[in-house]
């Protein structure tokens, strides 16, 4: 086993599916030469060429509309949107083409495509690019979400969303571009929609996604200092959402919390909840809570992110709560 | 723009005499089922703008890709929609050629490469390059043609996708339908240049073409050059083919903001009677050419009594086709 940065896990990951499908490409701003702004795509240039890895235009319609016409016509495009924030851009491609394109015109079009994005804060990058849009995108009917928290997950869901027939929206966490883990060796395929037991305990169930995992595992180390046994749920994926690994978990410990960086409104926690309230009711043995950024555009200065995005501090704080 | 466009063969001149004259029948009859509450929503009419569907349409190959817009029903026929299935899917019947989940905005028809009508202003054209890219990509000769109307030219999606088929040398063809009107207000009221798409095409190192979008001899002659130059990999073309609407945009709208002189002076230019007497007056039988009216009138009348006799789209399939599994399912 290799380690690798979750950064140069995203590259590892398109090569690997670039090397067995001469029908994946991949384009973006910056994402040939430049090797990408985020440095994700580094390599991939020089080992498939540029009719294969193609830069384009700051033009995110032109970006996703190439990539949607693409993926009808029998190639597997992966399209980088540079930051996520960059999706209010092509919104109507995302949302009113690419998601409803099989559904309206019954079947008849299928769009295995990626997109790719930097998502989430932590980098101190200010508002309009730090935003967190996964729920932006769990609310559209038509697509998929995907939300890796680890390079291996990077390697093994990437390999799943190119491979899927759907439309992924592939969301890469800004903030765990540097950070490191070992990775399978030879060939990795994960499966879509399927969450993943980051630790497990018997007395609470923390579900987070992406960066949050990471602190989840930090909170938990510290409630298991004073007795309280979490178990952490990295969902992995919004769409499809393991919904049966969560309600599983609960009706182990009896207590959910979710621990989210989007806004507070309609974050993916906020639909966890409402399904785990209706469909697990007499397993709780106390109120679901949301752990989430309030409901602000997200500030730029060190001490004001840090204050906006849940720490490990207020993870941990809130458990307690919680807990009474 | 050509004085004397290189005039295609016989048989096609008839053809594009047909093809419009079968549209034609076609937006009436939608609008006569609208007018009966059999078709609902809303639909957008190609009434007086035939030569150019008939015109491009005939300078394609059947594996070449075309997108459409809102104003669609005319495309979809011509690159082989069932015309059935069509006046079904407007009519919300399970048989439609979406079963009834598109509607007048949105046929498609993938079977004949026929890649869709899209009801945001501008989107297609995107999507256009990229069914071009692919063809590129593939190694294929195939040529990709997206329609669009005038109010098209002034949004965002215009420019970008102009700028990359420019950029990628694609194999497509952006076919402005200028009807002078993008909804209610006249296009040169809103555009800084005279000719909307044809004056933007310097921009993106593009020869202007504009031309008479009611002559269907002018608008074949038109795109089989583009159409042979995106072939031979030299790139895109933007034609401009100046038109007009007989009706409102919509069904909604009666088209009152029109003076009444222009609306006469168009009517007068309607495609069809012109290309009728042309081809009358280079000795094509007036009998031919009755036949076909009489054929596709009938054509028509059968694909309305079909599309009445089936069934309404059955909710049981509501929830099926939003992921490529068939269904819809979101959660484990």
């Amino acid at each position: 086993m290799a380690t690798m940065t979750y950064r140069d896990a995203v590259a590892a990951g398109l090569a690997q599916e670039m090397a067995r499908d001469a029908s994946v490409v991949l384009i973006g701003e910056d994402v040939g030469a430049a090797g990408g702004v985020f440095k994700a795509t580094v390599g991939l240039l020089d080992k498939f060429g540029p009719t294969r890895v193609r830069d384009t235009p700051i033009s995110e319609q032109a970006i996703l509309g190439a990539a949607m016409g693409a993926a009808m016509t029998g190639l597997r495009p992966v399209a980088e949107l540079m930051f996520a924030d960059f999706l209010s851009v092509g919104h109507d491609l995302v949302v009113n083409q690419i998601a409803k394109a099989r559904y309206m015109t019954n079947g008849q079009i299928t769009l295995p495509l990626v997109v790719r994005f930097g998502n989430g804060g932590g980098l101190r990058f200010g508002a309009q690019h730090s935003q967190s849009v996964e729920g932006w995108l769990m609310a559209v009917p038509g697509l998929k979400v995907v939300v890796p928290s680890t390079p291996a997950d990077v390697i093994g869901l990437m390999a799943a969303a190119v491979r899927d027939d759907d439309p992924v929206m592939f969301l890469e966490e800004k903030a765990l571009y540097s950070t490191s883990e070992e990775v399978p060796d030879g060939e990795h395929v994960d499966e879509l929609g399927t969450a993943r037991i980051r630790r497990s305990g018997s007395d609470v169930t923390i579900v987070a996604l992406g960066t949050m995992v990471h602190r989840a595992l930090g909170a938990a180390e510290q409630l298991a200092a004073t007795g309280t046994d979490c178990e952490v749920i990295d969902l992995r994926s919004l769409v499809p959402l393991d919904v049966s690994s969560v309600a599983a978990s609960v009706n182990k410990t009896g207590r959910l919390f979710t621990v989210e960086e989007n806004p507070r409104l309609c974050g993916w926690g906020a639909e966890v909840a409402s399904i785990i309230a209706e469909e697990c009711f007499y397993d709780l043995d106390s109120p679901i809570r949301r752990i989430t950024a309030p409901h602000i555009p997200l500030p730029a200065a060190d001490s004001l992110e840090d204050a906006t995005i849940p720490s490990v501090d207020r993870i941990v704080e809130s458990v307690r709560r919680g807990l009474g | 723009m050509k004085a004397s466009p290189v005039l295609a063969d016989m048989e096609t001149r008839v053809g594009m005499y047909r093809a419009q004259v079968r549209v034609r029948y076609f937006e009436k009859a939608a609008y006569d089922l609208f007018l009966q509450n059999l078709v609902k929503g809303t639909s957008h009419l190609a009434t007086g703008q035939e030569a150019i569907a008939a015109g491009v349409s005939a300078a394609l190959r059947p594996d070449d890709y075309v997108f459409a817009t809102y104003r669609g029903h005319a495309h979809a026929i011509l690159r082989g929609a069932p015309m059935p299935a069509v006046l079904a899917e407007l009519m919300g019947r399970e048989t439609g050629l979406m079963g009834g989940k598109g509607g007048s905005m949105h046929l498609t028809y993938v079977a004949n490469n026929f890649m869709g009508s899209y009801a945001i202003v501008g989107a297609h054209l995107t999507i256009a390059n990229g069914t071009a890219w692919s063809a590129q990509y593939r190694g294929t000769d195939q040529v990709t043609v997206a329609f669009f109307g005038d109010g098209t030219t002034n949004i965002g999606a215009f420019h970008e996708a102009l700028n990359l088929a420019a950029t990628w040398k694609l194999p497509v063809i952006f076919v402005c339908e200028n009807n002078l009107y993008m909804e209610y207000t006249p296009i040169s009221e809103v555009t800084a240049v005279p000719r909307p798409a044809a004056d933007r095409a310097s921009a993106y190192g593009l020869a202007p073409v504009a031309i008479d979008g009611n002559d269907a001899d002018v608008v074949y002659a038109t795109a089989l050059e583009a159409v042979l130059r995106a072939r031979s990999g030299d790139g895109p073309s933007l034609i401009e083919a100046v038109t007009y609407r007989h009706g409102g945009h919509s069904r909604a709208d009666p088209g009152k903001y029109r003076p009444d002189s222009e609306v006469a002076e168009w009517l007068a230019k309607d495609p069809i009677p012109r290309l009728r007497d042309r081809l009358l007056s280079v000795g094509v039988d007036a009998s031919l050419l009755d036949r076909i009216d009489t054929e596709a009138r009938s054509e028509v009348d059968q694909a309305r009594e079909e599309a009445k006799a089936a069934p309404l789209a059955d909710p049981a399939g509501v929830e099926r086709q939003v992921f490529a599994d068939g269904g819809a399912q979101w959660r484990r």
